[in-house]
């Protein structure tokens, strides 16, 4: 069977500057769930980047398949509508697009890529509607320009909100427990949870084992100075968070 | 003086339209004085060059190379393509009045049912009724010292006088639709008054349009006197042919506790000044004026805003939008000026240009120019290129570049369209804007 995501020994460094990941090596079947866990500065965000297609980054070794194609042909939009979703650390304020508007031309641009017909409008709003009721977002919200002046939690709230109207194939999650809340943190893990299908993958990328306690993992590996040093299952992030992450920085070294 | 210069082979030709012109132009005694002694201003500094600090980034001189023929009076043939002609504003159930080459029609616009307390008229027959009212308007508000303008005044030929009676409300707005339609290029003159009493309202939008191709030359003034506690929205939406000049002035005195929301949209052309002279003359008044440009090509488009606080309490904002493809440039020159006296002014100023292309240019140049020691003034520019982070956050969802930069291209200008008061406006603005969007794919 192949493989959802198969990573097999991956460099990459920002164009013109540093080394990042260094040597990286990753399978993700469908039907899992990896964490990947790490101190700051390990390479993780930019680990999400390079999957999204981001550009600024340089591969210099490696190869990706997503489904046994070659993702880093790709580019970003195309990955996209292949079934990668990355969902922000921070995600970007767009003054003047109301968020509708985004996730209208957001699904049907994936669906026109994937040639199938587009969705009528009020379909679509019916859609995003009843997904925004179990994510506790306001329909007015949905009016307003995207993410601007939004909290923290409503914006890793929006984030759930267009992964579970796209329904990829492969979520990557980057540092999704920042800037949240326990209340907040509940209500994202639980629409993350909802999405959990034998039909797809996620990567959930964290610094905390916080999040790994609501999001619970099959797998957890641990990433430092580029690259995966350990890996185990879902008692390791509770080691982690007892141990800390020094050993593996200076093993890394 | 230095030394003379030579005139020009457009400055003699506009010499010999106003020559062969000026003895069956529009106007008794007092008119035909007030164009000879604009034509004589025009005359003694000729077409405006950078080194005249108002027209620095717009040098005229060398730009327009010759002065088209006047443009005769449109025949039926011309009328016809003026009735096809595409209109942004179809549909909208707006009083339309139509100019075609630079004569009002009355028979393809819409006269019947004037409300109570409007009135519409030529220009043409205004001014050749010499009435007291233009004659003090083409010479004395305007600040004549402006070449293009003087120019203006000397050549105008027609346009609309549109008067609403103190205290009426014109639910309906009003439509004034300049279409050039001859291939041939000529160049039109028009001059229209707007004169709304105190305490009535009113929505005036102009359109201008022509045929790609024709290098047709149009030099068309707005005067709005605005009475004490009136409201005024003006749009005007300037989409010219892809060869045409366009020089627009607009002149606005405002009174008292006033509203005054301007909107100026350049979507077409190849050259195109446009230039605001405003006046807040009256204390209280609210000025909103914004302007939006879309470029590409090798179009040049240059607004050029002087607004004067003359009394106190005032507010304004100003915010002026560039979109600069390929090798086009854009220009936004902003003065304010608070009288000696206009305390509590608040006024503020902003400039921003997004750059589609490397060789695409953006010159900004704000001015505040202070007499009162009691005001809030400020202004700002940006100059930039569509965000990388954002243009990724868009294609990370799905959306292929070309869309998505036109995404953010909307949003960017949507700002200014969000300005018009009137739906319907803001839909014609919007389809002005995806149709420049879809031409540019």
């Amino acid at each position: 069977m192949t493989a959802l995501l198969e990573i097999k020994g991956l460099h990459a460094e920002i164009s013109g500057g540093r080394k990042i990941i260094q040597g990286l090596d990753l399978t993700v079947n469908k039907g899992e769930i990896h964490a990947i866990m790490g101190p700051n500065g390990a390479g993780k965000s930019t680990l999400s980047y390079v999957l999204a297609g981001k550009p600024g980054y340089e591969i210099t070794a490696g190869e990706v398949y997503l489904n046994g194609e070659d993702l880093l042909a790709m580019s970003a939009d195309e990955r996209a509508a292949k079934g990668v979703f990355l969902a922000f650390q921070y995600p970007l304020e767009i003054p003047g697009v109301a968020t509708l508007t985004f996730l209208r031309a957001a699904f049907n641009a994936q669906r026109k890529a994937r040639g199938e017909e587009e969705l009528s409008s009020p379909d679509l709003i019916k859609r995003v509607r009843e997904i925004a009721k179990t994510l506790n977002i306001d329909s007015e919200m949905l009016k307003r320009p995207l993410n601007v002046g939004f909290s923290g939690g409503e914006k890793k709230r929006n984030e759930t909100l267009q992964m579970a109207l796209l329904q990829p194939s492969l979520c990557v999650l980057d540092e999704t427990d920042s800037g949240l809340d326990i209340d907040a943190l509940k209500v994202v893990a639980n629409g993350v949870n909802a999405l959990r299908s034998a039909e797809r993958g996620m990567i959930v990328i964290t610094h905390y084992q916080r999040l790994l306690d609501y999001i619970v993992p099959d797998i957890v590996h641990v990433f430092a100075a580029g690259r995966i040093v350990r890996t185990g299952g879902a008692d390791l992030a509770r080691e982690l968070e007892a141990t800390g992450y020094a050993q593996y920085q200076s093993e890394a070294a | 003086m230095g030394v003379a210069i030579r005139k020009t082979k457009a400055e003699l030709g506009l010499a010999d339209l106003y020559q062969g012109a000026r003895r069956y132009l529009p106007g008794g005694e007092e008119i035909t004085a007030v164009r000879a002694a604009a034509f004589d201003r025009f005359s003694a500094v000729g077409l405006p060059h950078r080194r005249v600090e108002a027209w620095r980034y717009t040098d005229l001189r060398t730009q327009m190379k010759e002065a088209k023929r006047l443009a005769s009076l449109p025949d039926d043939a011309a009328k016809a393509k003026a009735r096809e002609a595409k209109d942004l504003f179809a549909g909208a159930g707006f009083r339309k009045l139509v100019i075609v080459d630079g004569a009002f029609v009355p028979e393809l616009s819409d006269l019947a049912g004037l409300e109570p307390g409007l009135t519409i008229q030529p220009m043409a027959d205004a001014l050749a009724a010499d009435k007291p009212l233009l004659s003090q308007r083409l010479g004395a508000i305007v600040p004549d010292d402006d070449p293009a303008l003087a120019l203006n005044t000397a050549l105008a030929a027609n346009g609309v006088v549109i008067l609403v009676a103190p205290g009426t409300a014109l639910s309906r707005p009003i439509h004034v639709a300049f279409v050039t339609t001859n291939w041939v290029a000529t160049s039109m003159f028009t001059r229209s008054l707007v004169n709304i009493g105190a305490g009535a309202g009113a929505t005036i939008v102009e359109s201008h349009q022509g045929p790609d191709g024709s290098e047709y030359q149009v030099n068309t003034a707005m005067q709005l006197v605005v009475g004490d506690e009136a409201r005024i929205d003006h749009i005007k939406v300037v989409s010219e042919g892809g060869s045409a000049l366009h020089i627009g002035s607009l002149l606005a005195n405002i009174g008292a506790r006033a509203t005054f929301n301007q909107l100026g949209f350049v979507a077409g052309g190849s050259l195109v000044r446009n230039q605001l002279f405003v006046r807040l003359a009256g204390e209280g008044t609210v000025a909103d004026i914004r302007g939006g440009s879309l470029l590409s090509g090798t179009q040049h488009a240059d607004t050029t805003l002087s607004i004067e606080h003359a009394a106190e309490n005032g507010q304004s904002r100003e915010t002026f939008k560039a979109v600069v493809g390929d090798t086009a440039r854009a220009v936004f020159q902003g003065k304010i000026t608070v009288a000696p006296g206009a305390q509590k002014t608040d006024a503020k100023m902003m400039s921003r240009a997004l750059l589609l292309s490397d060789e695409a240019e953006a010159d900004s140049k704000p001015e505040l120019e202070i007499f009162a020691d009691d005001v809030q003034c400020g202004h700002g520019t940006t100059t930039g290129a569509i965000d990388d982070e954002l243009l990724f956050y868009l294609m990370a969802r799905g959306i292929p570049p070309a869309e998505a930069k036109a995404l953010l291209i909307q949003a960017f200008i949507g700002e200014i369209i969000e300005g018009a008061a009137n739906e319907s406006v803001r839909d014609a603005l919007t389809g002005a804007l995806l149709g420049w969007l879809g031409r540019r794919e």
